[in-house]
C-alpha cells in the first residue's frame, strides 16, 4: 500500500504552515501563551498544531490499516463495538465470600457483563485469615478465600459456564485458579468450558504492585506451569494478564507503562519457548491490561501504540504465524491514583473521561473505579454509577458508532507513533541489561518509575500540574459528604472459626498427601497444578498451599530502594 | 553549644499492603530536607517496625498504610513502643484514612496523619517543628 500523503503535498503545507506559525508568534507577541509549556500528564511536550508533515512517512496499510487486521493499531477485531460491546467488568471484593457474591449478583443485575474478583492482602500474599501477619487486613480492601469452601460461597448461583471470571491474583494465583477449577468441577462444569483470566503477572509485581511471595526466577517458574497447563487443559482462560495498570499507579509515565509491560510479556514468552512449547499454542491466550490515565489523548495513543508494538514484536521476533498471536487483547481500569479525596464526586467525571480514552483506544474490557475508591472499597451505590458511566458511554455518547474514530487524526497518528518509537528505546535497553528479570534484579524500572512518581508529585505540590480540588479550586473546610463503606470488625473472628471448622471437617491424610505431590512437583519439573486443585478439592488452605512455595522456594524481601 | 545532629527518620511500611508509592515519595522528600532516612521496605510487622525503629536510634515513625488495616497497625506499634519505654520517639502516618480513624488513632498516641493532597513541603515543616533529636 501507498503512503497516506503524496510526498508532492508537503511543499505547499510547508508554505502554508509557516505562514500561519508567522500569524500565530504575531498573536503571542501581544498576549503570550497560557502556559510556558504544553505537557501531558506523563510531562510529555504537546505542539500548539499538528499537520500532516507530522506523519508524512506514514503508510496506511503498515501503519494503521483495518481493525482485525495487522498491524491492529485500529482494534483487534474487525467489527470491534459494532458487533460486541466491550466487557463491562467491575472489579468487585469485600468482607467475606458471602458479602462479595451478594455484591457479584447486584453488579449482574444491574448489567454488568463479566465477574472480577478482588482479594484481601492475606488472600493476595498467600496467607490464612488466622495467620500472625494476617491480623487486622481480613476482608478489608477485598475478599477473603481461605478455601475451596470460600470459593464455593463467592461464586454461589453465579452462571460460571456463561459468563468470565476475571481474579486478581498473583503469588498464589495458580493456588487460586485451581480452586476455581476445582468448584467448577464440583459443579459438573469441564474445564475445558470456564472461561476467564488470572492476572498471574509476577515481574510486574517486583516492579510495581509489591505482592511477591518467592524470588523471581520460581515464581516466573510457577507462572510458566499455569501457562503450560492452561494452555493443554484450560483453553478458555487467559493464562497471564500482562499487566501495565499497575505500574502506571505506582508512578510512571505512559511510555514506561506501554514498554515495561511489553518486555514483561516478552519475558513471558521467553520462558514459555523455553519449556518447549510452541509461541502459536500459548500467546493467543496471553492478554494484557492496562490503566486509562488523565491525559485523554496520551492514553488513546498509547492503547493503539500498543497494539502495533505487540503485533511487531510477536511477529518479527518471536515468529508468530497464527494471527490470534499477534493480538494485543486488553482489560483496561481508569486510574485509582488519579482520584481525588477532596470533592470526591469530581472523580465521576474524571473517571467518565479515562473511561471514554479506554473505548476509543479500542479496550475488549473495562473496570471503573467508583467516586469513593479513593476513601474505601465501593459503596453498592458507588459501583452503581461507575457501571452506569460505562453504559452511557456504550449506550448514549455514540462513540461506539465508527471504529476507531480518531484514526486519522494528525495528532493521535503522530502520537501513537511517538510512543511506539520511546517505548521501543527502552525495551532495548532491557534487552541490553539481558532481558526484564536482570532489569529488575539491577532494580531499573522500579527506580525509573520512582523518579516518575517524584517528578510527578512536585509539579503537583508547584502548581505546574492541577488536580482540581486539591491544587487549585480548593474548598475551605471541607467535610466528605460520601458514605465510606465500612467493614465489620468480627468478619476476622468469623472467617478464622469458619476455616477452622472446614479443616475438622476435611480428611487430613488426604490433604498431607496433597501438599506431598505439590512439594515433590515444586521441588522436581513436574507442572504444579494437577496436584494443586486436587489439594483444592481437598480443601487444602491457600496458606497450606503457598507454604509449600515458600518453604521449596524461599522468601523474596523487598530491597528497599526509594 | 553542641551542634544539633541531624533528625534521623523511619519511613515504614506496615502489614501486607504493597501500594509503597507515597512512602517511597516522603522518602525521597525528607533526604532532600536534609533528615537521615531509614526505609523498612515492604511487609513489615509492628515488631519489626519497633525494634527496627530503636535498633536504629530514630526520632520519628512515619507509616504508610493503603489497604484498610491502618486501625490494628499502627495503633500497636504505638502501643509497642510504649511497652519498650520508647515512647518519646514521634509516631505520625499516611495513606487511605477515614477521618473517624484519625480521631482515634491520635487518642490512641499517633501524633499527626497526613492525608492524600498534603503537599511534601507541608509534610516537612510538620516534622521540623514537632520531631527533635532525642
Amino acid at each position: 500500500m501507498p503512503l497516506t500523503f503524496d510526498p508532492k503535498i508537503f511543499d505547499d503545507i510547508e508554505q502554508e504552515r509557516a505562514r500561519w506559525q508567522g500569524e500565530l508568534e504575531k498573536v503571542f507577541s501581544k498576549k503570550p501563551e497560557r502556559l510556558g509549556k504544553f505537557s501531558t500528564v506523563s510531562d510529555s511536550e504537546i505542539k500548539a498544531i499538528y499537520t500532516p508533515e507530522d506523519i508524512r512517512t506514514q503508510d496506511f496499510g503498515k501503519d494503521i490499516g483495518f481493525p482485525g487486521e495487522a498491524p491492529f493499531t485500529r482494534g483487534v477485531q474487525p467489527s470491534m463495538y459494532r458487533g460486541r460491546l466491550w466487557t463491562m467488568r467491575m472489579f468487585a471484593g469485600l468482607g467475606s465470600a458471602k458479602d462479595t457474591n451478594r455484591r457479584f449478583h447486584h453488579l449482574v443485575k444491574a448489567g454488568q457483563t463479566g465477574l472480577s474478583t478482588a482479594f484481601d492482602m492475606p488472600t493476595l500474599m498467600g496467607y490464612d485469615s488466622d495467620a500472625p501477619k494476617a491480623r487486622g487486613e481480613c476482608g478489608r480492601c477485598g475478599v477473603a478465600i481461605d478455601t475451596l469452601k470460600d470459593m464455593e460461597d463467592l461464586f454461589e448461583g453465579l452462571p460460571i459456564d456463561q459468563i468470565t471470571t476475571s481474579m486478581t491474583i498473583n503469588p498464589p494465583a495458580s493456588v487460586l485458579w485451581a480452586m476455581y477449577i476445582a468448584m467448577a468441577e464440583k459443579r459438573g462444569i469441564d474445564r475445558k468450558v470456564i472461561g476467564g483470566t488470572i492476572q498471574n503477572d509476577m515481574l510486574k509485581e517486583f516492579v510495581a504492585q509489591k505482592t511477591f511471595m518467592c524470588p523471581p526466577e520460581p515464581s516466573v517458574r510457577i507462572v510458566t506451569d499455569t501457562v503450560e497447563f492452561g494452555t493443554k487443559e484450560v483453553p478458555r482462560w487467559n493464562t497471564i494478564s500482562i499487566s501495565g495498570y499497575h505500574i502506571r499507579e505506582a508512578g510512571s509515565t505512559a511510555v514506561q507503562e506501554l514498554a515495561f509491560t511489553l518486555a514483561d510479556g516478552i519475558a513471558y514468552t521467553e520462558k514459555a519457548l523455553e519449556r518447549g512449547l510452541h509461541v502459536d499454542d500459548f500467546a493467543p491466550r496471553f492478554s494484557f491490561f492496562f490503566n486509562s490515565h488523565l491525559d485523554f489523548f496520551e492514553e488513546i495513543a498509547k492503547f493503539r501504540a500498543a497494539r502495533r508494538m505487540w503485533a511487531k514484536i510477536m511477529k518479527e521476533r518471536f515468529k508468530a504465524k497464527d494471527p490470534r498471536s499477534w493480538w494485543l487483547r486488553f482489560h483496561t481500569q481508569t486510574a485509582g491514583c488519579s482520584l481525588t479525596a477532596q470533592q470526591p464526586y469530581n472523580n465521576v467525571v474524571r473517571t467518565a473521561l479515562q473511561a471514554l480514552a479506554a473505548v476509543m483506544g479500542g479496550t475488549q474490557s473495562l473496570h471503573t473505579n467508583s467516586l469513593d475508591e479513593v476513601l474505601s472499597i465501593p459503596t453498592e451505590e458507588a459501583a452503581t454509577i461507575a457501571l452506569r458511566t460505562q453504559q452511557i458511554i456504550a449506550e448514549e455518547s455514540g462513540v461506539t458508532n465508527t471504529i476507531d474514530p480518531l484514526g486519522g487524526s494528525y495528532f493521535v497518528e503522530a502520537f501513537t507513533t511517538r510512543m511506539e518509537e520511546e517505548a521501543f528505546a527502552i525495551i532495548q535497553k532491557i534487552d541490553d541489561m539481558g532481558g526484564m528479570l536482570s532489569a529488575i534484579e539491577k532494580n531499573y524500572p522500579q527506580l525509573e518509575i520512582a523518579d516518575a512518581a517524584y517528578h510527578y508529585q512536585k509539579q503537583i505540590d508547584n502548581r505546574e500540574k492541577t488536580v482540581v480540588g486539591v491544587n487549585k479550586y480548593v474548598l475551605e473546610d471541607e467535610e466528605i459528604p460520601v458514605e465510606v463503606l465500612e467493614i465489620d470488625e468480627e468478619l476476622e473472628k468469623i472467617q478464622i472459626e469458619k476455616t477452622r471448622r472446614v479443616k475438622e471437617q476435611r480428611n487430613s491424610g488426604k490433604v498431607a498427601r496433597c501438599l506431598e505431590r505439590v512439594t515433590e512437583a515444586c521441588a522436581g519439573k513436574e507442572n504444579v497444578m494437577e496436584g494443586l486443585i486436587d489439594a483444592a478439592k481437598e480443601y487444602a488452605t491457600v496458606q497450606e498451599l503457598c507454604d509449600v512455595y515458600r518453604k521449596v522456594f524461599g522468601e523474596y524481601r523487598d530491597p528497599g530502594i526509594y | 553549644m553542641a551542634q544539633q545532629r541531624r533528625l534521623r527518620v523511619m519511613v515504614a511500611k506496615p502489614g501486607l499492603d504493597g501500594h509503597d508509592r507515597g512512602a517511597r515519595i516522603i522518602a525521597r522528600a525528607y533526604r532532600d530536607a536534609g533528615f537521615e532516612v531509614v526505609y523498612t521496605g515492604l511487609h513489615q510487622t509492628p515488631e519489626e517496625i519497633v525494634e527496627a525503629a530503636i535498633q536504629e536510634d530514630v526520632d520519628m515513625i512515619g507509616m504508610s498504610s493503603l489497604a484498610g488495616a491502618h486501625k490494628y497497625l499502627f495503633k500497636t506499634v504505638v502501643e509497642m513502643l510504649k511497652e519498650r519505654d520508647a515512647d518519646d520517639i514521634v509516631v505520625c502516618g499516611g495513606g487511605i484514612i477515614p477521618n473517624d480513624d484519625i480521631v482515634m488513632l491520635k487518642e490512641a498516641g499517633v501524633k499527626e496523619i497526613f492525608t492524600p493532597g498534603t503537599t511534601l513541603d507541608d509534610i516537612v515543616k510538620w516534622v521540623k517543628a514537632n520531631v527533635t533529636p532525642r
